[in-house]
Order: structure tokens, then C-alpha cells, then sequence
């Protein structure tokens, strides 16, 4: 699929679920648990186990970024899967060092 | 994304975390959340199109904040410092809202048919509802309407949208980064874009947000030593007010102070960071329409600066800083084009978080996306920012433009003048001439001679206002911006030039 920011997406395999904080131009296919993820509400109508190997697991408020840093996705909603883009692992952003100014 | 996702994030990461009030009664995220379910479904069933908050800060407005977000309709706080006729223009414009309150403005609410509740009555609504919960829609647009403070001109409403909002976290706040025992002191009123901003920044790092309702400066110590408060925002007027105290101001708990809002008087950083060695100063520059923060001066290259024996390092204590991440910075000059490091134009800003969208009208962005912040400034070779004011500020003294800061600048260098404005009024054959107005330094007396010849001894000619008036006191919002068109017309008034 083509990700827009700001956009929900739902793991199949468990309850993760992550938004889109920034998204790559081209189509590519996010998956959690080895599974795609679905844009709609209504992931859980459609539950699948998770494949072998893509049960690392999700945290809360992480940020998960592809090798290129053209996707990041925040985890809103932690789970058991592996967070992947076009099959290759997605690994947490490491936490930004800004001053709070507010 | 709607930022209430930033509130069921925090009750879901830390829900019996304190994080709105006092370390001994304050709300937990997690009752935070139910209040902010219950307020959504008291705002679907009114069918109000916006939730009015004209009150103090206090718990009621992060509850109204994420209410309003999960009902899909804007909050919009306004100043309650506005005479009554100014409210119901304001009022007016925000058709079938219901309102949150201080008891003193619910008769002129009555009057314009206008619901109203206090913030006690709010809490006590939203903590009672039994309908089920609303569901929370995804992006229902709107999230705040800010009112400008309206110094240069009529106020606009600012429409900040949840995508800015949630931009503006997201790039500038890690989730749950703060520590159990952080505790936020917030100065500014609700109706400041940083008093919204705050609320989810701070709810979102999962550090306890302790408002002060009324700023004084021996309130504002008291209340970070009771609270054990670890970070602070005040404006510059409150900082300058906190280190003139002539008796102890140790805060031991403090660790973070950041102030913004208005540009700061020289030399009150510099004694801040001397009172309080151990604090983290940052410096933060930003807009309504912007979202709040976009540059930040921060903690490390406050000390850099003041450490530093290089002038061009050392002004930088007097800078806005570098932009945050996803901000881009653009100067231009009158024609559109970028300008070098170095040359003074109009300050344009792009990202996510930027707005520049008012009430009735197309969002002010050009083709690139950017937008002018009718600001001036400049960028030094290391990228960063200064602020020269306002370019609607700028006065044309014969077809020469010059910045009131320039002046202001050095009529406060003046052992004598505590404060100091430098407007433009119609002169019939300049087009504009030059005026100041200056407060002397208790237990001072300035006299207008003396301060034109220190002006024409730093500046040229042109640059020396040709009245210099002596005031009590300088008109400025509550926020510690001055409000320069009440200088010129009190000016022309006093001197009768203009009917009053």
C-alpha cells in the first residue's frame, strides 16, 4: 500500500497498532507478525497466527524506522508481532535529545 | 491523528501516573481519560460545534482540551482579560458552542445564549456521565482556535488543526521520556498557544503539569518549592520579575526553564543563568501560528555563550536559537528572494506543525509551502536565528525603514531606562517621524534631552527620535508583548493630536 501520514494501521496477528509519522512515496507492504497490516478498524475480524520468527514484540510510544529512514511508524498500540517493511525488520528510532521548551 | 491518541497513549503507557495538579490530589492519566470521555459525550449531547473556555488554568482545561478533541469539535480558549464588548465579538464568532467559565462572565454568556458551566461544575459533568463512551474520531480537523493578541491589529483566530498539534509533539517530544517524580510549572494562560501546547507535550512525556492560576513572582517560588517543580515556562516579563527579588530565589528542584513569547529585556538571562547555575535555560521561539516552538536556544549553548569570549558566540545568548527537526528556516527579503547568513529580511518558516491558517480564510502558505511570520531576522554562519520584531513594526522615516528594535536596543542600554518603545507617527513631511517612549529605573530620573543624546551618540541622525515621552509603565499583553499601536495613539492623545 502507499502510507500517508498520519494514517492507523492494525496488525492482524495481535494488538499492535502504529500511525504513519513518516511515509516513503513508493507502494511498499508493512506487515506485523509476518502479516499485512490493514488500514481499517476492523483488523481483529480478520485474526492470523504469526509467522515463526516475527514475535519480537512492539512498545508503546517507540518509534520504528526502515534501514533508509524514509518510514517511521509510532507504536500507539503494543503487541507480540515484528514490525516489517517489504519483509526486512523495522528497529526503534533512538530517542530524540530535544530541551522541552513548553 | 487526533491528540487524544496522545492522552490514551499516556493512560495506557502510565494511567496511574499523576500528571495533572498537585503531587497530593492531582488527576492520574487514567482519570484524566474517563473525564475526557465523559466531557465528549456531555459536548455530542449539548450538539455543540465548539467548547468555549474562558477560565484560569486549572484541571478543567486539559479535560475540555481532549473533550472537545474526542467530541471532533475545536476548544477554543479565550483571553479573559478582554473587555466584555471585545468577548462577544469573539463569542459571536464561535456560533453554538457551549462554554467553560468563571462565574463572572456567565451573565454576558446568558445574555448571548451561550451554555455555560464553571470548571468545578465541567469536572463534576464529565465524571458523572454514564453514556457510552464516543467513539474518538481519527482527524476531525480542527483541534483549537487561538486568538492572536491582536498587538499590531484586530485578533485572528488562529486555526490549529490536530495534525499540527500532533506534528509539533511528535517531532519535538519522546513518549514517556520524563521521569515519575517531573512535575511542569505552567505561567502562561490558556488562551497562549503555549498553554495548549504544553498540556500535550507535557501529557505526552508523562511529566505532571501544576498550573499556576495567577502569576506573581513570590507565588510562583512558593509554588516550585511545595511541588518539587523540575521544569518551568515563564515569558520574559516573569523571569526578569522572579531574579529582581531582593531575598533567596533558590529553586533546588528545578532542572529546566524555558521561556519564549516575547523578546527578552538584555541582560536578565544573563543574571538568570548566574542566579541559578544548575538550571537548564531554554530558549524557545515560536508562533500561534506555528504551533508553538520552532527554534530553540538550548541548555548547553546557553553556557557556550556566556562562557565564551568570541562576540559572535556570546550574542548568541540573545538569539531564538536553531530550528527544531522537520522546521525549515527561510530569510527573504521584500521581493521573495533568499537571503544570505547574515542579512536582516522576512522570516519564513515550513513544516508540518505550521499552520498559518486563520478563521474565514485559505491558509496563508505560499506555493512552497511557507509561511511568513512578518517577522524580522536573520541567520548567523551557524545557522542561527535572531529576531530583529515585527516588519508591521517597521517605521518609514522618508522612504528609510528602520526596526523600533534598533533604537529600543540602545535606549536600554541606558544605566537610567528600565523600559522603552520606539514608534512611528504621521509627520507631514517625513511621512513617519520617530517617537520613544521610556520608564525610568526606580529612583531615576531621565530627561528627554539626555536620552535623544545618547541615541545620536550610538546611532546617526535619522535614527534619533524627535520626542522622547517619560511613562510610568509601557502598555504590554499579559504575556509581556508590548502593544506598540496603544503606545502610538496614547502618544498622539497626550499630546493632543488626535481626539480622544
Amino acid at each position: 500500500m502507499r502510507l500517508k501520514v498520519g494514517q492507523t494501521l492494525r496488525s492482524r496477528t495481535d494488538q499492535t497498532a502504529v500511525i504513519v509519522v513518516r511515509a516513503a512515496a513508493e507502494e511498499v507492504e508493512v506487515t506485523c507478525g509476518g502479516w499485512p497490516m490493514v488500514g481499517t478498524p476492523d483488523a481483529a475480524a480478520d485474526r492470523q497466527p504469526p509467522a515463526d520468527r516475527a514475535t519480537e514484540g512492539t512498545q508503546l510510544g517507540k518509534r520504528y524506522v526502515d534501514a533508509s529512514g524514509a518510514i517511521e511508524l509510532l507504536c500507539i498500540k503494543p503487541g507480540s508481532g515484528t514490525l516489517a517493511v517489504n519483509d526486512a525488520p523495522l528497529t526503534v528510532q533512538a530517542p530524540r535529545a530535544l530541551p522541552s521548551s513548553d | 491523528m487526533n491528540i487524544a491518541l496522545v492522552l490514551d497513549m499516556a493512560a495506557d503507557g502510565y494511567g496511574d501516573r499523576r500528571l495533572v495538579g498537585r503531587q497530593a490530589d492531582g488527576l492520574t492519566a487514567g482519570e484524566l481519560q474517563a473525564l475526557s470521555y465523559g466531557g465528549a459525550s456531555a459536548v455530542t449531547a449539548a450538539g455543540a460545534a465548539a467548547v468555549l473556555y474562558l477560565d484560569a488554568n486549572g484541571p478543567a482545561f486539559p479535560a475540555a482540551l481532549f473533550a472537545a478533541a474526542r467530541a471532533g469539535v475545536p476548544l477554543v480558549p479565550l483571553n479573559y482579560r478582554l473587555g466584555s464588548e471585545q468577548l462577544r465579538g469573539l463569542i459571536a464568532r464561535t456560533p453554538d458552542a457551549i462554554a467553560i467559565a468563571d462565574p463572572r462572565f456567565h451573565p454576558l454568556l446568558r445574555e448571548v445564549g451561550v451554555p455555560a458551566l464553571t470548571g468545578q461544575q465541567w469536572l463534576a459533568e464529565s465524571s458523572s456521565v454514564t453514556a457510552a463512551p464516543v467513539a474518538t474520531p481519527e482527524d476531525p480537523g480542527v483541534a483549537v482556535i487561538i486568538y492572536t493578541s491582536g498587538t499590531t491589529s484586530e485578533p485572528k483566530g488562529v486555526l490549529l488543526r490536530h495534525h499540527h498539534l500532533c506534528s509539533y509533539v511528535l517531532g519535538t517530544v519522546e513518549f514517556g521520556s520524563a521521569s515519575a517524580k517531573d512535575a511542569a510549572l505552567v505561567s502562561v494562560p490558556p488562551y497562549h498557544v503555549a498553554g495548549v501546547a504544553n498540556v500535550i507535550t507535557n501529557i505526552y512525556a508523562g511529566r505532571r503539569i501544576v498550573p499556576l492560576e495567577q502569576f506573581g513572582d513570590r507565588e510562583w517560588l512558593e509554588l516550585v518549592r511545595a511541588e518539587s517543580i523540575t521544569h518551568a515556562l515563564v515569558v520574559p516579563t516573569m523571569l526578569a520579575r522572579i531574579i529582581s527579588r531582593s531575598e533567596d530565589i533558590a529553586v533546588p528542584s528545578l532542572r529546566s526553564l524555558a521561556y519564549g513569547g516575547a523578546a527578552v529585556p538584555p541582560g536578565v538571562i544573563e543574571r538568570a543563568l548566574g542566579a541559578w547555575p544548575d538550571v537548564a535555560f531554554v530558549g524557545a521561539y515560536g508562533l500561534t501560528e506555528t504551533s508553538s516552538t520552532i527554534s530553540i536556544l538550548g541548555p548547553a549553548e546557553h553556557r557556550a555563550a556566556l562562557a565564551s569570549s568570541d562576540p559572535a558566540v556570546r550574542a548568541r545568548l540573545a538569539s531564538a536559537g536553531l530550528p527544531v527537526p522537520q522546521v525549515e528556516i527561510e530569510i527573504r527579503d521584500d521581493a521573495g528572494a533568499v537571503l544570505p547568513d547574515g542579512a536582516t529580511g522576512r522570516i519564513w518558516v515550513r513544516g508540518d506543525q505550521v499552520s498559518g491558517e486563520y478563521a474565514g480564510r485559505r491558509a496563508q502558505l505560499d506555493a512552497r509551502g511557507f509561511f511568513d511570520t512578518r517577522d524580522e531576522g536573520y541567520l548567523d554562519v551557524g545557522g542561527y536565528l535572531f529576531i530583529r520584531g515585527r516588519s508591521d513594526d517597521t517605521i518609514i522615516r522618508g522612504g528609510e525603514n528602520i526596526a523600533p528594535a534598533e533604537i529600543e536596543d540602545v535606549l536600554l542600554q541606558h544605566a537610567h531606562i528600565a523600559d522603552a518603545a520606539v514608534v512611528g507617527v504621521p509627520d507631514a513631511v517625513w511621512g513617519q517621524r520617530l517617537e520613544a517612549v521610556v520608564v525610568a529605573r526606580t529612583g531615576h530620573v531621565v530627561s528627554p534631552e539626555d536620552v535623544r543624546e545618547f541615541v545620536r551618540a550610538r546611532l546617526r541622525h535619522s535614527k534619533t527620535p524627535e520626542r522622547v515621552a517619560v511613562w510610568t509603565e509601557l502598555p504590554r499583553t499579559d504575556t509581556g508583548k508590548l502593544i506598540r499601536r496603544l503606545v502610538t495613539s496614547e502618544l498622539l492623545r497626550s499630546t493632543g493630536r488626535l481626539p480622544s
